[in-house]
This record gives C-alpha cells, structure tokens and sequence, in this order.
C-alpha cells in the first residue's frame, strides 16, 4: 500500500510531470487526431454520417474497414501526378532556401556580436504582419503592371524564365511555377535561416583556423569544415521548409496556377467540393506517410552517424 | 655559421594603442625547442599566431630560411600548429584528422596513406585510426593533434599550450614523450605555455615574456641560475628577493647590506657603492640549522618557522625573520625520521654559501 503511493507520488512529481509532458502534448494533439484522420479514411459514408468499424449484430462481430479510396489513390493518375508535383516544389522550394537561406545564416553568424540581434530581428520582422497580406502582396507585384513584374519582364529575365520553363508565356509571372515557388521560399526563409544560424552561431572557429593552418584555402575549408559541421541545422531547416511547403495550400491557391496543382488543393475539394471524407482523410494519411516515414528513417540514419558527436 | 633558421625582426603587434608584442627580435636555430614562456596576456600566442599567419604584424618583419614570409596566407606557410585543447576536427575520424594537411597538398592517394600511417604509428595510435575524436581520452587527443600537425612534414612545428588540458602526471610524461618525438622528427618547433617545468624540461632555450616584451632569453639553467632582473627571479621558480644597498665592491667579493643580514658575495659587481640592488636567493641553495652557523656575521639570519609545506621528496620552511619578512628555504628529506626535526614555532637559523647569491640591478 505504501510502495504504491510512493510510486504514485513519484509519477506525480516533477521529473515525471517535465517528461510526460511532451508525450502528452504529441499524443493529445498529433496522434490521436492523425487516429481520427485514419479512421474516417477507412470508413463506409452513411449519408453525411460514417458507418461503425466495429459492429456486433446476431452474434457476430464484424469489422469494416473499407480501402476502396486507398486503391483509388494508386489507380488515379491524377493523385500519384499531384502527389509527385508536391514533392517536386517543395523540394525546389527546399534548395532555394537553402541557397538563399544559408549565405544569410552565414554572414549573420559571422556579424559582430553587437549586430546579431539586430538581424535576427530583422529575419522574423516579417512574422509582425499577417502572412495573407504579404502572400496577397506578392500577387500584387507579380501580376501585370505590377513593379517586380515590370522589372523581370523588361529586365528580359522574364525570357529566360520561360525558356527554363518556370512560366507558360514570356511575359506572364503569376500563377506560374515561378510565382509559386517565389512565394513558398518567401515565405518559408525564416524556417530556414533560424536553425543554420542557431548551428553556425556556436561553432568553433578554431576549427576553421586549424583547418587554414593545414593547408586549406578559405573555400576549401567552408567545405570541408564548416558545411559537414552545419548538417544537422540544414536537416533541420530542410525539415522545416519541406514538410508544410508539400502539403501547402494557401500559396498555391494564391500564387499558383492551373499547372501548380498541389495536394493540398486536391484534399480540400475532396472535403469540401465532393464531400467525400474518407477520400480527402486517405489523401491525408498517405501524404504523412509518404513525408514522416522517408524522413524518419533518414533521421535514424543521422542519429547513429552522429551518435555521440556533441 | 649560417643565418638563424627563423628570424623575428623588430616585431610589434597593435591592437589599437594596446602593444600585445613590442618591438619583439629573436633569432632560432634549426633543430631547437624554443619556449615562449609568460603568463596569460603576455604576448606569446600572439607572437606565436604571427609566426603561423593567423595574425599579421603591425610592424616588423618575420623570415624562415631567409624568405620573408609577409603577405603569405597561413595555409602555404610551411609551418604548422599544434592549437591549444587541439582544435580536432569532431566529424573526422582520427585518420581523416590526419590525412586533411596532405590531402590539401594534392598527393597521390597511396602517398596520403602512407604519411597518415606513418603518423599513426609515431605517435602509437594504429589502432585508433577508425575513432572520432569524441571517443579518445585526453593524451590520446593530444598525440592526435601533434600527429595532424606534423603530416604535412612542415619546416617549423608551433605548439600552442601543448600540453594544457592534461593533468600533472600525464603531463609530466607526455613532455618527454613530446621532445622525443620532436627529436625524431627532427622539426624546429616554437611553443608556447605558461608552465615552466613544462618550458624547462622541454625547451633548449626560453624567452621569458611579459607585458609583450622579451625580458630574458636563454637555456633554462641559465634564466634558473642568472635570471636579468626581478621580474624574471620571481616568475621563474621560487625565490627570496632581499632589498639592499652595495656596500664594498671589489674585483672578487662584494658586501651587500640589507634589513636582515649582510651579504658576502663571492664576486664583483659593475656598480657604484651605496647603489640599491636586489638579492635573490633560491630556497634549494640555503642550509637550515638550529645552532648558528661558524661564520654568522655574513650570509645567516635567524628567524621563527612560520609554516611547513611538505613536498615528500622535501619541505618548504617559511622563517618569520625579525625584520618581519618571510624567508623561504627548501630542506631536501634525505632521512625517513628524524627526531631532532624542526617544527612550527622552532626558531631556526639559515645560512648559505658565497656562491648562493645572484645580485639583481634591474
């Protein structure tokens, strides 16, 4: 009696409380709503309700779980078509990150220590106004007449944009892949910048001074030292930028156009333009299946590479 | 005989109106272990920093083998550095930590493996080679750093507080180990470190350094046993430093007189009588008795043992002399027990030779 109160107790304390509690929050409000996600893709519509999994009738227990939309989703050219493109703009939009992203995190690292602050501000300064309004301003100057329009197009660049086959017409921006992919490295930079500046911001710059003292030039001793020592803050920006850059919606809609057909535009007429539930839940679960399961498995790859490496 | 291996000229670093090194000269031989020897703040990496080109001098002028080595970039200096806590790189393994010097080189592949085993093997770390740098103890962190800089055969090995972040009895033996391998290699090497057992034992000659100056150069036994001034007296080993004022000065004695006792030693000075000077006496070279010595006019004062510290090989006895100054002398223990040992509170008198003496002016 007493060792179960203690043991009670014991759960009840601090230590318990602090570790417990990041399982609840994951458990409250990633896994049981990616359960609920899971059950509707699997159920038979009854009218505008779903059907029981689990029904008991005359005696026999029977479970329904009705795969049909998983098979639809295989069969479908057009799912597997999206899908691909999905992954396609957000892994574009993942390299232009990074290409912009980690110069920027780079200089900031390197900045004086009195201006540091003052640029991290300024990297999530944009964060202070509404997200719509700055994806709306972008469809502002992109679309004719609009500034950043008028200097891409008169520039020329809009020639070459078409010949790389980022927009339809040569003189045309918005709702092009150009337009998407400008707007989702817009808006996913920070995402980037942050962790690659967190990671540069402590590294050991002796480092780099041994390296030089070795014989490396400054260039080969950024490739050598201080890119394979940044891996885990570009994994982790990676991360950051792909996973809502494929399941993104708003800027597609926004900024995209009728070749920019994304999942998450896909998902949203089957909630909400087909009604069809358990289609838009399996559309869901395999696009978390095909984003965490690659990821996790790289990541345990990474931890055992890593392991140990402070 | 042929011009210095490595010669600093006139030398100065300015960190805006703060000299870290003034108007530094010092010429080294090929083949020496040369120590800059100072405490934190003296100079001596900066200086050190130079001689690798990670810092530029303000002024002065830095020459290997008679080549001016301004405006070469750090990385085609021949030279390389062994960095303070080692500076391993912590996503390569041990070999790969080694073989980054030829590597940049462009040798062959074979030739790389070649230098990195032979490395390997100097330092006696074969087995080691697949290992991260996290997974090694400190010593053999340290002979991994000493491996990575010497792959690149340089002409000039800098070490940097070398043997720092080791405890006392790893140090003391990784010293030896240290110059042996120099010695093999047969590399002139420049170190830096505030430890000086460490500079005595490893070093052929130590420039004593502070405030970014050079106050002495020389062999150990010579900056132990003749140091220039105070300052270099005091910084180097245990020392009673007594004030007086030159009495007699003769071709082969002087009399010193100072608060204490007077001072017979047994050669001439270069200096006017009455001048001040500074005695300076080393506590291993004074004799401690209970009776008066024979002669206690000259070179013996008498006091009351204040502390004790003991050493095991021997103790340190702190004599409360009458003039209120404190008198160290150092007593080897050369017997297990003895019962007329002195103790706390025994007054004492201690006496020394003619020869004990070195007579400061500066």
């Amino acid at each position: 009696m007493t060792t179960m109160r203690q043991h009670l107790r014991s759960l009840l304390s601090g230590r318990a409380a602090v570790i417990g509690m990041p399982y609840l929050w994951l458990l409250v409000f990633f896994l049981l709503p990616f359960l609920i996600v899971a059950r509707i893709s699997v159920s038979e519509m009854q009218n505008v309700t779903f059907k029981d999994l689990i029904v008991f009738k005359d005696g026999l227990l029977q479970l329904t779980l009705k795969f049909s939309t998983y098979q639809f989703i295989g069969d479908d050219a057009l799912y597997i078509d999206t899908y691909l493109r999905s992954l396609k703009y957000a892994a574009v939009t993942t390299l232009f990150c990074l290409a912009i992203g980690y110069p920027f995190a780079y200089f900031m690292a390197r900045a004086k220590t009195t201006v540091q602050p003052a640029l991290l501000m300024l990297v999530m300064l944009p964060f202070w106004t509404s997200f719509l309004l700055r994806v709306y301003a972008w469809k502002g100057l992109l679309s004719e007449g609009g500034w950043v329009e008028q200097l891409i197009v008169g520039s020329g660049l809009g020639q070459l944009l078409f010949q790389a086959g980022l927009t339809e017409t040569a003189g045309r921006l918005m709702n092009t892949p150009f337009s998407l992919v400008l707007g989702m490295t817009y808006t996913y930079l920070p995402f980037m910048v942050l962790p690659l500046y967190a990671n540069l911001a402590k590294m050991d710059l002796r480092l780099l001074e041994a390296a030089t003292d070795l014989g490396a030039s400054a260039w080969v001793a950024f490739w050598t030292i201080t890119v394979p020592l940044s891996k885990a803050g570009i994994i982790a920006g990676s991360m950051l930028v792909f996973i809502p850059c494929v399941g993104e919606f708003v800027i597609p809609e926004l900024l995209g156009g009728p070749s920019t057909l994304m999942i998450g535009r896909v998902m949203w007429d089957e909630f909400f333009s087909n009604n069809d539930w358990p289609m838009a839940a399996s559309l869901a679960v395999v696009m978390v299946l095909l984003v965490i399961v690659p990821l996790a498995i790289f990541n345990k790859y990474q931890a055992e590479a890593q392991e140990g490496q402070k | 005989m042929s011009a210095p291996f490595l010669q600093v000229q006139d030398v100065v670093k300015d960190y805006g109106g703060n000299l870290a090194v003034d108007h530094v000269s010092l010429d080294i031989n090929k083949g020496e272990i040369f120590a800059l020897l100072g405490s934190s703040g003296c100079g001596k990496s900066t200086l050190l920093r130079m001689l690798a080109g990670l810092e530029k001098p303000t002024s002065g002028r830095i020459l290997l083998d008679g080549r001016d080595l301004a405006g070469m970039p750090p990385y085609q200096r021949p030279m390389n550095m062994m960095f303070q806590s080692y500076a391993l790189f912590p996503h390569l393994t041990v070999w790969d930590n080694i073989a980054f010097g030829p590597r940049r080189e462009g040798l062959p592949k074979a030739e790389v493996g070649a230098r990195v085993e032979a490395m390997l093997k100097l330092v006696q770390l074969e087995e080691y080679a697949k290992r991260k740098p996290h997974q090694l103890s400190g010593g053999q962190q340290q002979r991994v750093a000493l491996a990575r800089s010497l792959a690149k055969q340089p002409q000039l090995l800098l070490l940097d507080e070398p043997l720092g972040a080791l405890d006392k009895k790893l140090r003391e033996e990784t010293q030896i180990e240290l110059v042996n391998i120099i010695e093999q290699v047969g590399v002139t090497c420049v170190m830096v470190t505030h430890d000086q057992e460490e500079a005595m034992t490893m070093a052929s000659r130590i420039a004593v350094m502070s405030e970014g100056r050079f106050l002495q150069v020389g062999a150990p036994a010579e900056i132990y046993e003749a140091p220039a001034s105070r300052f270099v007296a005091d910084f180097i080993g245990n020392v009673n430093l007594m004030d007086g004022r030159l009495d007699v000065d003769e071709t082969d004695h002087c009399i010193i007189g100072s608060a204490d006792c007077r001072h017979y030693v047994g050669h001439g000075i270069t200096g006017t009588q009455g001048m001040r000077v500074t005695v300076a006496l080393r506590p291993e070279k004074i004799h401690l008795s209970r009776s008066a010595p024979a002669e206690s006019d000259f070179n013996a004062v008498e006091g009351t043992i204040k502390e004790m510290s003991y050493f095991g090989s021997f103790t340190v006895y702190q004599l409360k002399l009458d003039s209120g100054a404190l008198f160290k002398v150092s007593q080897a223990n050369t017997q297990r027990q003895r019962d007329d040992a002195l103790t706390w509170g025994d007054r004492a008198w201690a006496h020394w030779s003619r020869s004990a003496h070195v007579v400061l002016t500066a």
